[in-house]
């Protein structure tokens, strides 16, 4: 049985293709600004790389903030269901889900059976998002990739006392004249963000295990500071890249649609 | 700078320097003498030295002439020559009773943070309520719109009078409202339309701070943000009232004309005491 799953998020598309329970293919593409387009693009290059055709899926599940607008899916699921299915995957003892995606945060509270038990989001303020740190990125003149890296080598603990993604800018702008090295202001700006994005997820009341899943996820900094924040050891789904855990779930979903058929 | 017991004749000096503006105002108690407006340097001190050299230059004037100066504004703590500093909020209340002695309710809207405040007939502060936390509803806000259209911050104001059809910017965050700008921008949006959609954004943030204040009274605007006729008039309908301006100065002016009313009251109470 192939089934896959798709995420439209607002920076990147994700696909995942699905063989029974085994992971055949994914894909990570920039998303652009036509959904659909974005969609068929990152579709393609998952079925490329299994060697699929469109026409070999038997079901497709389509989520993310761009879910209604993809072309050739036969349901919809929310974005907080399928991250929490896919966590659940690929780390059964997941009782509680922190995403930081390129717009917003998730914190998921999941019962132990796994369904969504509570949830809050933020997608109102950039400064507790992926944005955060790529506006800060680009202030700094590191690439963003790097900047988990380039924070690891900070040797001196500063503090960014704005939270406001503007007013933290011109902060960063003014320790750079003061001479403070790169990576200091790097390893402060992580700990603002997982501070940020603590406080949301700490007011659903942390339950163990913690897994932390999106884009952000793969900067190592955030994902130190947001265990030293929450004061409790975070997993992260080393089998796939955690951006992929709402396409991962949109597929499982889309895998048990077919079974109850 | 000098200190002399004269009752009349004083002439004192207000000097607020701010993130973006730094302003100083000359008074006699009665009239401004001379008043100056320069963007804020790195450095305030080095703000407060030009700004208040300018002013003291178009009055005429030698620093020793002055016979006490007040500092305000978040860098007054850096002001070399001050004989004391007071808080923006205090300065505020008390020039916008200066430029507008009916004035009871105050939005004063910075570069970097906005404040409401309620006065009584003194000019003293009864409440108020300031957001310095996120750039959206302050000047920063505008200004980061404006760069973001490719116009200057006072070619906002006319927007709103001249859209044909506003748009509606999906969040207050100054970050997504700026996505949202570069999306109705590739669209082919007008400029106007767009523009009038940024000075609803934040009249409405500014709406919220005034309405919790229950005001009351006339309603006094000062600050930069005051010249924008978009976000005033949006104002005015979000918190169902009018809202004044002055004529009297410009109400950029207000922290440095309130530091400088402060000023003068302390010449007259230091002849009083003797």
């Amino acid at each position: 049985m192939i089934t896959a799953g798709c995420d439209i998020g607002s920076l990147t598309a994700k696909a995942v293709i699905l063989q029974d329970d085994r992971i055949r293919s994914f894909a990570v593409t920039p998303a652009g600004p036509k959904p659909a387009r974005s969609a068929e693009e990152v579709m393609a290059a998952a079925l490329k790389s299994a060697e699929l055709a469109l026409s070999d899926l038997e079901y497709v599940v389509g989520t993310g903030y761009g879910r209604a607008r993809i072309p050739f899916v036969n349901s919809l699921e929310s974005e907080i269901t399928c991250h929490a299915k896919g966590i659940r995957h690929l780390l059964p003892e997941t009782r509680f889900v922190i995403d930081i995606g390129g717009q917003d945060a998730k914190a998921i509270r999941l019962a132990l059976d796994g369904k969504v038990e509570r949830y809050l989001y933020n997608d109102k303020c950039a400064s507790g998002s992926g944005r955060f740190l790529e506006i800060m990125a680009e202030a700094l003149e590191t690439p963003l990739e790097e900047m988990g890296a380039v924070g690891s080598e900070s040797t001196e603990k500063l503090g960014i006392s704005n939270q406001c993604v503007i007013f933290a800018e011109t902060e960063v702008i003014s320790l750079v004249n003061e001479g403070k090295k790169i990576p200091d202001i790097v390893a402060a700006l992580h700990r603002a963000l997982a501070k940020r994005v603590a406080a949301m997820a700490g007011s659903l009341g942390i339950v163990e295990t913690v897994a932390m899943t999106g884009g952000v996820a793969k900067n190592s900094g955030v994902f130190k500071a947001l265990a030293e924040t929450l004061g409790v050891p975070v997993k992260s789904p080393d089998a796939l890249d955690p951006q992929l855990m709402g396409a991962l779930g949109a597929a499982l979903i889309a895998r048990e649609s077919v079974s109850k058929t | 700078m000098k200190q002399n017991s004269s009752k009349n004749g004083s002439i004192v000096a207000g000097c607020d320097v701010g993130s973006l503006t730094s302003k100083a105002v000359i008074f006699d108690g009665k009239r401004i003498l001379s008043q100056k407006i320069i963007r804020s340097k790195p450095r305030p001190e080095e703000s407060a030295r030009n700004v208040m050299g300018d002013a003291l230059a178009l009055a005429g004037l030698s620093p020793e002439q002055i016979e006490y100066c007040v500092g305000t504004g978040y860098g007054r703590e850096k002001i070399p020559f001050v004989n004391e500093t007071v808080s923006e909020i205090r300065c505020h209340a008390r020039g916008a009773k200066w430029l507008l002695p009916t004035a009871e309710t105050v939005i004063d809207i910075g570069g970097q943070d906005c404040k409401t405040m309620k006065i009584n007939r003194d000019g003293e502060v009864e409440r108020f309520m300031t957001n310095d936390k996120c750039a959206s509803g302050t000047g920063r806000f505008l200004e980061v719109m404006a760069r973001t259209l490719g116009i200057g911050i006072d070619e906002l104001g006319s927007h709103t009078r001249l859209a044909k059809s506003p748009v509606t910017l999906a969040a207050a965050c100054a970050v997504w409202a700026q996505a949202d700008v570069v999306q109705y921008l590739n669209n082919g949006v007008s400029v106007e339309d767009i523009g009038a959609g940024i000075n609803t954004a934040m009249a409405s943030r500014v709406a919220i701070l005034v309405n919790a204040l229950k005001p009351e009274g006339d309603i006094l605007m000062t600050g930069g943000v005051a010249r924008n006729q978009g976000v005033v008039s949006t104002l005015e309908k979000l918190v169902g009232r009018k809202i004044k301006k002055t004529r009297k100065a410009d109400p950029q002016l207000a922290g440095a004309i309130g530091a400088a009313c402060i000023a003068f009251m302390k010449t007259q109470n230091k002849g009083a005491e003797k």
